[in-house]
């Protein structure tokens, strides 16, 4: 049975194919769901429409309805209501949806609009795609190959305007590139909030520029360089460092805040060059803060750590392994395991896992800072509601180990495993590191590996596959990117290692298989598998934790739970 | 910014009349202008101000219209036509008169702080060409001997200050 359509649904006609669409849906959107491309590009679907590009005319049409009766006119030749087509073009952009809308986009007068929109757009637009730097993902090149004449009739000079005028801390602007579709603009006044962009000189010599005295430099600076459809804004960190097409993506989450922005990352032969946002309605929509952006940057840092670590000294994996596992089964019940906001599901269910082997206390360390309003949010770690749904921790951590510090100099704690943290900047003092034996599984080098028995080097974000639970509560998926540094073993194989070790159950160290685990033992997450998890994620029901009070405040797409009254 | 408490006054005056702020970036231009004789960036910032909007939304109108300055001008302010009836019949000569007799150039302000001579386009007075404008009065048909005589006119007005 096919359902009947819903009432907010219209239906309406591209290019002679129906379509039931939510009301006042664009005609570009409208024109997607039944494949056909209308091209455009001052409009974005996450700012106001403003239709100055004129790229993405079309013909419209409605059914022609007898004035005075109301009654649909019949066309007598193929027994359909007629439909009164308008003589001149519309923009699809602005153009919403109404029952009955009919619209054309292959006739010989929208091509002929399209090349004539395409034929001004790049008189004064510099034709030297091989040395730009957009060249690969630039809609003017595709669109000029798709839609364009082919051939131009311009001999004039073109305009001279500013090459390379630093609009920002991080964003290179090229005037000449510029098509004036004011998306930047845009962007900067209605989502950044921070209105420093315009065009000056209005007329012949159009130029998109910063009020003099001020800079774009607002955290959201580099999302104008993703939106600008030509080469004019460049991220002055990744201009001229690499061609488009020889970039591997690969679909990641930001690690900054509890947001858990969709990110794709960029790398070739195992180096990362750029991050940029990935959409997600539900989440970032397509936006990214700059910040998370550098994230990628400790990755090939100088104190990463390459080789494990027995009491200062290097030792194989192996050996090391083995070690770590011989420390703390030696000293079973007298154990502290600090946990990470920052590990990801599965390495936070070994680590609960590892903990119930050697009948030791967790911990957890929080991060918190000031949130944005977008999308960075007051808690910095990425993952607590993680480590709350598989059972790491029943309360919201606190920010420094003070619990622990107390128990090492009561003596009730012999031996501690930090899974990525660093104790000593968690608030314990190098007496209380020195008096315990700790194992360390981590990235980079920090007081806490100095002091540590055994340094296990593990992996970073960008080198491994995992899921974060943001704080919406929807679970989310990252992706291997590039391989770790000589040395280093992924999280969940050297959890997994030291779980045996210490004497618990045998799981699996590798991440499909773990997940079966998981899903076993987790009722929150009894239908999941690591390759079944949608793209854009899947919200968890977060009733049991309704109660918490967690420190976000509100941010895109999140609003806090009405706080209960602080005694 | 210091403005004439009667510029102030109709400042104030203007504004209600637009059914939104921002409305009265135009009119509040024209009126700062009309004050201090051009548009600094201290009134660009004024104006955002005034009608909470960012500088850089005053800004693009006040570079869009050539007739705001953006610097400030001599006490005289000498517009030659330039546009084509003006031009065939002597309005380059008219201009360079101006000059010669003001021992300036174009756009710049003269050495005593008189005048500021510029090219306009057309002053719709192409019947009686060449055609200035000084301040708000038109003056026709001005040819070397009357842009001479302009002069020693405007001249001979400053003396008396």
């Amino acid at each position: 049975m096919i359902a009947p359509a819903k009432s907010d649904l219209v239906t309406v006609n591209v290019d002679g194919k129906e379509i039931a669409v939510p009301k006042g849906t664009n005609v570009i959107e409208a024109a997607r769901l039944v494949g056909v491309d209308v091209p455009y590009y001052c409009y974005h679907p996450k700012l106001t429409v403003v239709g100055n590009c004129r790229m993405c005319l079309i013909e419209m049409g409605m059914p022609a309805v007898d004035p005075v009766s109301k009654a649909p006119i019949m066309d007598p030749v193929t027994g359909k209501q007629k439909i009164n087509w308008i003589p001149r073009p519309q923009i699809g952009c602005a153009t919403n949806a109404s029952p009955g809308l009919h619209i054309r986009t292959n006739t010989p007068q929208i091509k002929d609009c399209r090349e004539g929109v395409m034929e001004f757009l790049l008189i004064n637009h510099p034709l030297d795609c091989p040395i730009c730097d957009q060249a690969g993902e630039c809609k003017l090149q595709e669109q000029s190959t798709g839609y364009g004449r082919g051939y131009s009739r311009f001999i004039e000079q073109k305009n001279v305007k500013p090459k390379r005028t630093q609009l920002g801390p991080r964003v290179t602007l090229d005037d000449e590139r510029c098509i004036l579709c004011s998306r930047c603009i845009r962007f900067c006044k209605e989502i950044a909030k921070d209105d420093v962009l315009g065009f000056v000189d209005r007329g012949s010599y159009s130029t998109l520029t910063c009020y003099p005295g001020k800079a774009l430099a607002n955290n959201y600076s580099l999302n104008t360089v993703d939106i600008c459809p030509v080469g004019a804004l460049t991220s002055t960190d990744f201009r001229f460092k690499m061609r488009v097409w020889f970039l591997k993506q690969t679909n990641s989450i930001d690690t900054e805040s509890s947001v858990g922005a969709n990110t794709v990352v960029w790398s070739r032969e195992g180096v990362i060059y750029r991050i940029t946002p990935r959409r997600n309605d539900e989440v970032n929509d397509t936006w990214l803060a700059d910040s998370a952006r550098d994230l990628y940057k400790p990755v090939r840092a100088a104190d990463r750590l390459g080789s494990p670590l027995v009491s200062g000294s290097a030792a194989t994996g192996e050996v090391a392994m083995a070690k770590a596992a011989e420390f703390l089964k030696s000293s079973a019940g007298s154990v502290a395991v600090v946990g990470s906001g920052r590990s990801s599901v599965e390495e936070q269910f070994l680590t609960r896992k590892l903990a119930t082997a050697l009948q030791a206390s967790t911990h957890l360390v929080s991060r918190t800072g000031e949130g944005d309003k977008l999308l960075i949010s007051a808690d910095r770690n990425p993952n607590v509601r993680g480590a709350l749904v598989i059972g790491l921790i029943a309360q919201l951590p606190k920010s420094t180990l003070g619990e622990l510090g107390a128990a090492i100099d009561a003596g009730r704690v012999k031996a501690v495993v930090s899974v990525g943290e660093d104790l000593a900047a968690a608030g314990l003092t190098t007496a209380q590191l020195a008096k315990v034996a700790i194992v360390y599984l981590g990235t980079h080098a920090n007081a806490t590996t100095a002091a540590a028995k055994v340094v296990l080097p593990t992996l970073m974000t960008f080198e491994k596959n995992g899921t974060f639970v943001n704080q919406q509560f929807r679970l989310q998926k990252f992706f291997k990117a590039v391989p770790g540094p000589t040395g280093a073993v992924e999280d969940v194989a050297v959890l997994a290692r030291l779980v045996a070790g210490c004497g618990g159950a045998a799981v699996a160290g590798e991440i499909n298989t773990l997940w079966t685990t998981i899903a076993a033992e987790v009722p929150a997450l009894q239908t999941v598998t690591f390759a079944n998890l949608p793209e854009t994620g899947l919200l968890l029901d977060a009733t049991p934790w309704a109660t918490l009070p967690f420190v976000e405040g509100e941010t895109l797409h999140y609003k806090p739970a009405a706080q209960p009254a602080s005694s | 910014m210091n403005l004439k408490p009667e510029t102030l006054k109709r400042i104030d005056e203007v504004i209600p009349h637009y059914p939104v702020k921002r409305s009265a970036v135009l009119p509040l231009l024209h009126l700062i202008q009309e004050d201090a004789g051009y548009i600094s960036k201290d009134a660009i910032e004024w104006i955002a101000a005034k009608l909470e909007l960012q500088p850089i939304n005053v800004y693009e109108v006040v570079t869009f219209y050539p007739m705001f300055r953006q610097q400030p001008i001599g006490r005289r302010h000498v517009k030659v036509c330039r546009t084509l009836s003006c031009a065939l019949l002597g309005g380059y000569k008219t201009c360079e008169t101006f000059e010669k007799e003001f021992k300036t150039h174009r756009g710049e302000i003269s050495p005593d702080g008189e005048v500021t001579i510029e090219f306009v386009e057309c002053l719709a007075s192409c019947g009686t060409a060449p055609v200035v404008m000084i301040d708000d009065d038109l003056h026709e048909k001005v040819d070397v001997a009357k842009a001479k005589a302009l002069s020693d006119q405007i001249k001979a007005e400053a003396k008396k200050r």
